[in-house]
């Protein structure tokens, strides 16, 4: 089904939303920096700039989540639970990209094996409002990723801007649900046929370049390579990579923990962090940046495809645009396809 | 041309096994970027490059290379962080060769971006400009607005103590009179300063690119990391973020050269430097030291002088 929104009826749209979910949208933080955040106010939505530097993962897994709270009075001791999630969800803005990574990462969450009841309690909740992302940047490679900047797959619902308006088409059962909602219109035929347009002009400007067929493998001949010293020469060893990576998952879990109560509370880890792979002995099998930055490359392109048949990159760019040395993945990919030789 | 001298040079010190590599700048594979190069073959030094897109402080790299004789590329404030860590034993006395180049300040790939309505798809510099480029934009900014702002305040341009140093020296500014905005922001009730740091680093995802981009910070062991005595949480509480924050900055005293590594790096653009600022200035007025200047001095926190100011003991 698709409607339209005027962009003038947009506040009052979220608004109605917000009546009945609680929202998550980019907003921003300082001028170009915006992250996922719960809306108090619909003004507080920006979708005027691309991506924001945190991935719409956040929305499901937090960088830092309360797992439970406990505490102990006199013999007695209690635990509260924080799983639940008390209110229907909707995330709106999320770029084709994000919402890729999400459904790479159900696999380890929500997968055949484990649920993780954190995020599949979120994500059940959760109706994805998606994005058309009609200036993709020149960083981007989700084409080459499995994925385009007008993918509908995942969206419940999905937004196409058209200047005064947005086309909204509705995907799937929950996006079915907003098709009473009082400022969603009938779209015409010129507003189909103008996002078409768009459609067409943002699919040209992406760069299908990155070759990843056959990588797997590639890197299965790969472990002990001198290539992964050369590789991790110019990473200074920061997080920023798999911080703001859609798809990086790991997480560490501590006990913040007073005398006699505390919170269990799950963080975002990093493997290129060294106090990710140090063992309790003092020992670390991953003692340097070179195994660290290898752990990195063959996680996202050949364990995760080994476990799950997809490869753990949605060609998002942000990894790209945020290392402070300029560390392409691009770069890295085009070698390890040579053999990984320059 | 600066870049062609720092070429030969690079080719030289390989050639002549003076070093067994060169890190210096690469072209970056973005718009207004460069990207530390590491080189060990002198047929490939036409890779080296210079402009005002050579953000890095690339003494941070010395700690992975301390088994080999090295070649380094570096501004003046990477040249101060050397002498600062040549005080603190880092390295032993001729494992390096420093290439020095004085610097013309270096770009705000930030701001540019900002300036412009667009992605910017390439870049160059003309004269003292920078000329951007997009689909359908082609802009001419003047460079000497578009400074880092720890560029704008730098007061050693020029390297001290390189083996070599390519191109003229440039003319210098004191340190008191170079912050007005550190000025401005001293005026600040305590309150006013707390709620812009409170809101600077409420950004912050812990991802340390501010720790890792910063030559100085070479601990083993960071005190966030630290399991056992565990001094920190690692979550995003607004108290763990800001102890992360103080404890960092008050760690620099004395040993910051200003280069504003941290600020570039961190994606979430906090500003960082008017803290380690402020310490430089504090430093300079209590103890009339500058970070790497002088090769002999120790930072004024690593010794003592019998007539140091101690009024602020109560």
């Amino acid at each position: 089904m698709k409607l339209k929104l005027d962009k003038k009826d947009f506040n009052p749209f979220l608004q109605s939303l917000m009546d009945e979910y609680d929202l998550f949208a980019p907003v921003q933080l300082a001028e170009g920096v915006s992250v996922y955040k719960k809306i108090d106010r619909p003004d507080e939505v920006d979708l005027s700039t691309s991506n924001p530097q945190k991935p719409a993962k956040e929305v499901f897994f937090p960088q830092s989540e309360i797992m439970f709270r406990y505490e102990k009075t006199g013999k007695q001791h209690q635990v509260t639970s924080t799983e639940g999630v008390e209110r229907k969800r909707v995330i709106l803005g999320a770029r084709p990209c994000d919402i890729h990574a999400v459904s790479l990462i159900d696999h380890v969450f929500s997968g055949k094996e484990y649920t993780d009841v954190y995020y599949a309690n979120k994500r059940n909740a959760t109706t994805i409002i998606g994005i058309a992302c009609d200036h993709p940047l020149s960083t981007c490679f989700c084409t080459s990723m499995n994925g385009g900047p007008f993918s509908r797959e995942g969206s419940d619902l999905f937004l196409v801007d058209l200047g005064e308006a947005y086309l909204v088409e509705l995907l799937t059962e929950k996006g079915m649900a907003f098709s009473q909602n009082k400022f969603l219109k009938k779209a015409e035929s010129n507003d189909l046929n103008l996002g078409r347009e768009i459609e067409e002009k943002a699919s040209k400007k992406m760069d299908a370049s990155v070759p990843v067929e056959g990588i797997e493998k590639r890197l299965d001949q790969m472990v002990e390579s001198p290539f992964w010293e050369k590789v991790q020469e110019k990473c200074i060893g920061c997080r920023v990579c798999t911080y703001l990576c859609p798809t990086c998952h790991c997480f560490d879990i501590v006990d913040e923990a007073l005398t006699n109560k505390g919170q269990r509370v799950r963080n975002w880890d990093s493997c290129l962090s060294s106090l990710y792979s140090l063992e309790t002995s003092g020992h670390n099998p991953r003692s340097t940046n070179r195994e660290r930055t290898r752990q990195r490359i063959m996680h996202k392109f050949n364990y995760f495809p080994k476990n799950f048949d997809r490869i753990a990159c949605v060609g998002c760019g942000r990894c790209i645009l945020y290392c402070p040395a300029n560390f392409d993945i691009r770069q890295t990919i085009k070698e390890i396809q040579k053999g990984g030789d320059k | 041309m600066i870049q062609e001298k720092i070429r030969q040079k690079a080719k030289e010190l390989l050639e002549n096994k003076t070093v067994d590599l060169i890190i210096g700048f690469g072209e970056g594979t973005l718009p207004l970027r460069a990207t530390p190069l590491f080189i060990r073959n002198p047929e490939e030094v036409d890779r080296l490059i210079w402009n005002s897109f050579c953000e890095n402080n690339l003494a941070t790299y010395l700690h992975k290379f301390s088994q080999f004789k090295v070649g380094l590329v570096v501004k003046g404030c990477d040249a101060r962080s050397i002498i600062a860590l040549s005080l603190e034993k880092r390295f032993k006395p001729d494992q390096l060769f420093l290439i020095g180049v004085p610097c013309q300040r270096m770009v705000d790939r930030r701001r540019v971006k900002k300036a412009v309505k667009g992605e910017i798809l390439r870049a160059r510099e003309q004269g003292d400009q920078i000329i951007v480029e997009g689909e359908d934009f082609k802009t001419a900014l003047k460079r000497d607005d578009y400074l880092y702002p720890s560029c704008q305040v730098c007061t050693h341009r020029t390297p001290i103590k390189a083996n070599v140093v390519i191109g003229d020296p440039v003319e210098e500014r004191s340190l008191i009179e170079a912050h007005p905005e550190i000025k401005e922001f001293e005026k600040k009730s305590p309150e006013e300063r707390w709620k812009y740091f409170e809101k600077e680093s409420s950004r912050c995802i812990r991802c340390y690119a501010c720790r890792e981009a910063c030559p100085m910070c070479y601990c083993a062991e960071c005190f966030v990391d630290s399991p056992n005595p565990k001094w920190i949480e690692k979550g995003l509480s607004p108290s763990d973020i800001e102890f992360y924050h103080i404890v960092r900055a008050y760690h620099q005293t004395g040993r910051c050269s200003g280069c504003g590594a941290c600020e570039r790096a961190c994606p979430m653009e906090i500003r960082l430097t008017y803290l380690t600022q402020k310490l430089n200035l504090d430093v300079k007025e209590l103890f009339d030291f500058e970070t790497g200047i002088d090769a002999d001095a120790l930072p004024p926190l690593s010794t003592y002088e019998t007539e140091d100011k101690q009024e602020f003991i109560k």
